[in-house]
Order: C-alpha cells, then sequence, then structure tokens
C-alpha cells in the first residue's frame, strides 16, 4: 500500500530554498514582460496601465532594496525615498546636460542611471556612518530625519547649464545663463523639461539586475554575515563579525538600488518636484516590504505590483478608493497576525512540502 | 530684544510640540510602539473644534471640551480596533497598521469635509503684554501656560495617583504587572485616552496660531512632535517636554538666523547631531544590553 504514494522527484533548483527564491522570483519578471510586452503590441494594454509600467519597475527596485535594509539586515530604514530623490535628480541633471554630446537616449539613460546609483551610493556611504552607529527606533528617526533633509536640501537647488558649464545657487536663485542655456534645477518646482527616455524594458533589466544582486549578496559569506549580525548583534561579534562594516555593505548596496530606481523614475516624467520624494513614499516603499515579507524578494514584487495597481483597479469607486485601500491595509495586518489563521496556514504549507519533498 | 522674543515665540510653538510630544512618547513607553497615526488624531481634533466654533457657535472652552471627549474616544477605539489585536506581533507589523490607521483617518476626511482648506476662526484676542519693545501676544503666553499646566498635571498623575504607578508599572514590565493584578489593557486604554486628549488640546492651540484646517494637517507637527519625542529620549515624560520646547526654539532661531527655507533641515541636522553624542536622546535611560 505504502508503494502507492508516488514520490515527485523535482529537480534541485526548486527543492532548494535559495535556489528556489531566485527560480520564483527570476521568473515571475520574466513572464510579466512577456506577457505585458505581447498585450503592448497587440494594443490590448489601456493607457494608463502603459503609463504605470515603468514607475511599477522603479517601486520594485527601490523596494528590493529596502527590504534588504529592513528584512535582511534588520535596521528599520524610514528614509529610502531621499535616495530615489539623490538618483533621480542626478540623473535627470547628467542627462540634461548630455542632451548635446549624447544623441543615443539609451546610452544616455545607462550612463544617467549608473550615475543615479553611484551617487546614492555615496550619500548612503555618508549618511551610514552615522546612521548604523545607532540602534532601534533612534536608527529609524535619523533615517528620517536624513530624509527631511535631503529633501529640503533639493528643494532649495538651483542649477543650470550652458556653453560655459554647470552654474549653480543654494537658497536663492541667482543663476545667470547665457543664450541657449538650460536650468536643470529649479528649487521646489524641481527638474522640468526633461527628456524622457525610460522604458518599460530598462526597467525590467534593472529589476534583474538588482535581483541578481541581492541574492548574490544574501547568500555569500557577507551576506550569512549581514543576517548573523541582525539575529544576534553579540554573537556575531564574539565569532568576529565586524557588525559596522557588514550592515554598511548592506545598507550602500541598498541606497545603490534605490538610486538606480530614482534614475529612471526622473526620466519617466518631463516634470520632477523633490516633494514627490518625500516621507510619504519611503513609508510606501516599507509597507511593500512588510507585506511581501521580510526577506523575501518575491514577495516584495508581488506586493508592490497589488498595492501600485491597487488604488488603480479601484479608480471605479473614485473618492472611496484610497480609504479602502487603507481599510485593506489594516486587515491584511490584522489577518496575516492572527494566530488561529497563522497556524492554520502553517499547516497548509507543511502539508504540501511534504508531499513535493517525499 | 529680538533675541528675546524669538526665544519666547520658540517657547509657544516648543510647548505646541510638547504636548504632542506627550502623547508620542507616553504609548512608546507602555505600548512600545511609534504611533504614526497621532499626527492625525490632531487632524480630527482640529476638524471637529472647528465646526464646534464656526457651525455649532460654541464658545472656546466647550469647544475644546468637545474636541477632547471625540479624540480621546477616537484614540481608545483606534488601540481596540487595530493595535490591540496585534500585541503579540512584530513591531513592524504595529507600525505597517498604524499607518493605515493615518491614512485611514486622512482620506476618511476628506471625504466628509472635502480637501479644501478651512480658515479656523480666531479665538484668542489679538495683542498681548508689551514692556521695553517687547511684545509677546496672548496666544503664546497661554500657550506655553497651558503646557506647563498639563505637564504639571500629568506628573501628578503619573507619580502620585494609583493609576499612574500601574501605568509606569506597566512600561517597565508587562509580566510582572499583571501578576501583581494590573489589567495592563486598561492601563494602554488609558493612556491612549490621554494622548489623544493632549492631541486635542494641541490642536486647538496649533489652530489658533496657524488657522488653516486640512486633512493633511496633522502630518508635519506629528513628524516634528515625534522627532522631539526622540530628541528628548524616547519613553521619558520629563523628556518629551523638554524635545518639544528645544525643538521649537531651535526651529524659531533656524528660521529667524539662518533662513526659512532650510529651518526644518536645520532641526533634523541638530537632532542627529544630538543622538550621535547621546544615542538615546536627551533624557533616555541607557540600558545596557547583557550577553
Amino acid at each position: 500500500m505504502g508503494a502507492e504514494k508516488k514520490k515527485i522527484k523535482l529537480p534541485v533548483f526548486l527543492t532548494k530554498p535559495r535556489y528556489r527564491s531566485r527560480v520564483a522570483s527570476f521568473s515571475i519578471i520574466l513572464a510579466g514582460w512577456l506577457i505585458l510586452e505581447i498585450m503592448m503590441h497587440t494594443g490590448n494594454l489601456s493607457s494608463l496601465f502603459t503609463s504605470l509600467l515603468v514607475p511599477v519597475c522603479c517601486y520594485i527596485v527601490a523596494a528590493i532594496g529596502l527590504n534588504l535594509n529592513v528584512g535582511i539586515s534588520g535596521e528599520l530604514n524610514l528614509g529610502q525615498a531621499c535616495f530615489m530623490s539623490v538618483g533621480a535628480f542626478t540623473a535627470v541633471c547628467l542627462s540634461g546636460s548630455m542632451a548635446g554630446s549624447v544623441s543615443s537616449p539609451l546610452l544616455r539613460l545607462i550612463l544617467a542611471m549608473v550615475a543615479g546609483a553611484v551617487a546614492a551610493a555615496f550619500f548612503g556611504l555618508i549618511i551610514g556612518i552615522p546612521v548604523l552607529k545607532l540602534e532601534g527606533d533612534y536608527l529609524a528617526i535619523v533615517t528620517l530625519a536624513f530624509g527631511q533633509i535631503i529633501k529640503s536640501l533639493i528643494t532649495n537647488m538651483y542649477l543650470g547649464f550652458d556653453a560655459a558649464g554647470f552654474h549653480f545657487s543654494f537658497v536663492d536663485n541667482k543663476v545667470e545663463l547665457q543664450p541657449g542655456g538650460k536650468m536643470l534645477l529649479n528649487g521646489p518646482m524641481g527638474a522640468t523639461g526633461t527628456e524622457r527616455i525610460s522604458t518599460f524594458s530598462a526597467g525590467v533589466v534593472l529589476i534583474l539586475i538588482s535581483l541578481i544582486v541581492v541574492f548574490h549578496l544574501m547568500y555569500s559569506r557577507s551576506g550569512r554575515a549581514i543576517m548573523a549580525a541582525r539575529d544576534n548583534r553579540i554573537a556575531a561579534e564574539s565569532v568576529g563579525i565586524e557588525i559596522f562594516r557588514t550592515k554598511m555593505l548592506a545598507f550602500i548596496v541598498s541606497s545603490c538600488l534605490a538610486g538606480a530606481a530614482g534614475a529612471l523614475y526622473g526620466l519617466n516624467y518631463s516634470t520632477l518636484v523633490p516633494a514627490k520624494f518625500d516621507f510619504n513614499t519611503s513609508i510606501l516603499l516599507l509597507v511593500y516590504v512588510v507585506l511581501g515579507g521580510l526577506g523575501n524578494m518575491t514577495g516584495t514584487i508581488i506586493a508592490t505590483v497589488v498595492l501600485v495597481l491597487l488604488p488603480e483597479l479601484l479608480r471605479s469607486m473614485q473618492d472611496y478608493r484610497m480609504l479602502i485601500y487603507a481599510i485593506v491595509l489594516i486587515l491584511i495586518m490584522l489577518l496575516t497576525n492572527n494566530e488561529t489563521i497563522r497556524t492554520w496556514t502553517m499547516r497548509i504549507t507543511r502539508k504540501l512540502r511534504r508531499q513535493t519533498n517525499g | 530684544m529680538d533675541f528675546l522674543s524669538y526665544l519666547i515665540n520658540g517657547l509657544g510653538l516648543g510647548s505646541v510640540y510638547a504636548i504632542i510630544a506627550l502623547g508620542y512618547t507616553m504609548v512608546y513607553g507602555i505600548a512600545k510602539m511609534l504611533n504614526f497615526a497621532h499626527g492625525d488624531v490632531i487632524m480630527i481634533g482640529a476638524y471637529v473644534a472647528f465646526f464646534a466654533i464656526s457651525d455649532m457657535g460654541l464658545p472656546l472652552l466647550p469647544a475644546i471640551l468637545l474636541s477632547v471627549a471625540v479624540c480621546t474616544v477616537l484614540g481608545v477605539l483606534i488601540e481596540r480596533l487595530a493595535y490591540k489585536p496585534l500585541r503579540s506581533a512584530s513591531a513592524l507589523s504595529v507600525l505597517i497598521t498604524a499607518i493605515g490607521v493615518s491614512y485611514f483617518l486622512q482620506n476618511a476626511a476628506q471625504l466628509l469635509w472635502s480637501s479644501s482648506t478651512k480658515v479656523f476662526p480666531s479665538v484668542i484676542a489679538n495683542g498681548g503684554i508689551s514692556s521695553g519693545g517687547l511684545t509677546v501676544s496672548w496666544l503664546t503666553l497661554i500657550t506655553i501656560g497651558v503646557c506647563i499646566l498639563v505637564m504639571i498635571c500629568l506628573s501628578l498623575f503619573i507619580n502620585r495617583t494609583k493609576t499612574g504607578r500601574a501605568m509606569r508599572a506597566c512600561s517597565e514590565d508587562k509580566g510582572a504587572s499583571t501578576l501583581m493584578g494590573i489589567n495592563v489593557n486598561r492601563m494602554i486604554s488609558i493612556t491612549f485616552a490621554i494622548g489623544s486628549g493632549l492631541a486635542a488640546i494641541a490642536s486647538v492651540l496649533l489652530c489658533a496660531a496657524y488657522p488653516s484646517v486640512y486633512p493633511t494637517l496633522g502630518a508635519m507637527p506629528g513628524i516634528k512632535a515625534f522627532t522631539a519625542a526622540v530628541f528628548g529620549g524616547i519613553g521619558s515624560i520629563p523628556g518629551a517636554f523638554l524635545g518639544g520646547l528645544l525643538l521649537g526654539v531651535i526651529e524659531i532661531f533656524a528660521k529667524a538666523y539662518i533662513s526659512t527655507q532650510l529651518s526644518d533641515a536645520i532641526v533634523f541636522a541638530v537632532l542627529i547631531l544630538v543622538l550621535l553624542i547621546k544615542p538615546t536622546g536627551l533624557l533616555g535611560k541607557r540600558i545596557r544590553e547583557k550577553v
């Protein structure tokens, strides 16, 4: 009788968790890309959804970065949007000033994204030094504070570009340009007249790159050190892990990804105001990460897509949509933390796992 | 003279921050959660006071009492419905729930009362005391007075009454408090009630100074007061008082002497500096980690 129970033999990349999570997230992204490209070419995608494709990619990449920080490294970061902001405005300025010299938009996009990522990583390094000396809620509030500081600094920057090079002024607009010059940053009005060079394909490639980076980091020696430092700081320290350095690594990679995402985001709109990347955007990213599951990249991707689309799908409800969004958010948190439902789902997953593993 | 008047204005603004910060710090002390919806309770308080004064024609004091009553009930209700089921959940889940509550209140206010700005009626007479070129408005004096009164009442309540002692016990050790026969859930509800009632008082003072009421009114004072609470050492009541006053003074000085546009950046930069020197805030307790 016992022989009747068939053992399903699965290939190694589906059984080992470290491979399974990679396969899951990569296949979701590739399948989504394929389906959406086909829908776009056959004209089945409404203009609203087409306009959401690039922002969704940006949010996914920034949220993956944040998940590395919050889920893997275990530090609550309430200022992820400021790294997006740094990336976005670096990219917009670079792209705007290169418009005459580099004609290929793709090359310009790549250069701008690299510059945005590098600039954000640099800020991550500077901000990380004071931030990572603190712990818990104090660390969270300092990331929030840096988010506010960077927002108000960018809101007060004026940058112009003409034949003589860059002109910069702070707080008061004193930039005077030669004829043919262009204002790149305009204080509270932000960047205007940006050439829109972001594409959905670039967004998908960026997601894939960020997944590869994060998974490589997670399952490497440094990744294990980061997780050890998260789980027990003192024990990790006693086996010779440098807490500050490992946390810094996660923080910089996280801000770097946010910077690249911000660059893509900034080049997707002709106007971009600094107030776009405020505390609410940071919180929104945190919501994606927590709903998707801490440390779970596939979950982050799904949660981001669902939560970006939810308000759009609720458009027929008009005024009530954000109210419903809030209620859904509260209910999800209440239900996923409910003891009865928790044991219930645990029992089901255990059963499923037993069947597949034999 | 300029310096003195800036200082007094700063103390006035700081008093409002201090009253809001008390709500944050008390809730953190007892429930160990960052109540992000606190700023939106302020907003609801402001709307209630606005309608009580301009639509129902109530005088100031009954309007404040009504606002305090509504906010107290709202605070307890939020705690019961949204936070209580998550008592054993991770801090992040509670944080996200608080954010959900905050979205909910903001959007509910927008639906009920539209997003357009309402002008809060002037409730406190203009003018004030002037002596030797220095003029202090009645509003500033009243604000500072209310803050001191609140602080005294709260300290007496926390230190001298049985309930206050029970609340302090809960914030130190919930398990032991339960064993001593303290109803922990009730203490948490009382804390939320007091915090939300204080938020209502703060909302009226805030709207008397900046007379516009809109659905996202509470966001910025909320963040500032939260900063003030951390500044003074979150969980510490004198810390919230001190942090609020200092934050207000720094903000007004930054606006007056450095730059209006950069005042927020300067306030947060000072916060970061303080936390680097004293990682648990000015009056926060340093808890030694044991192996």
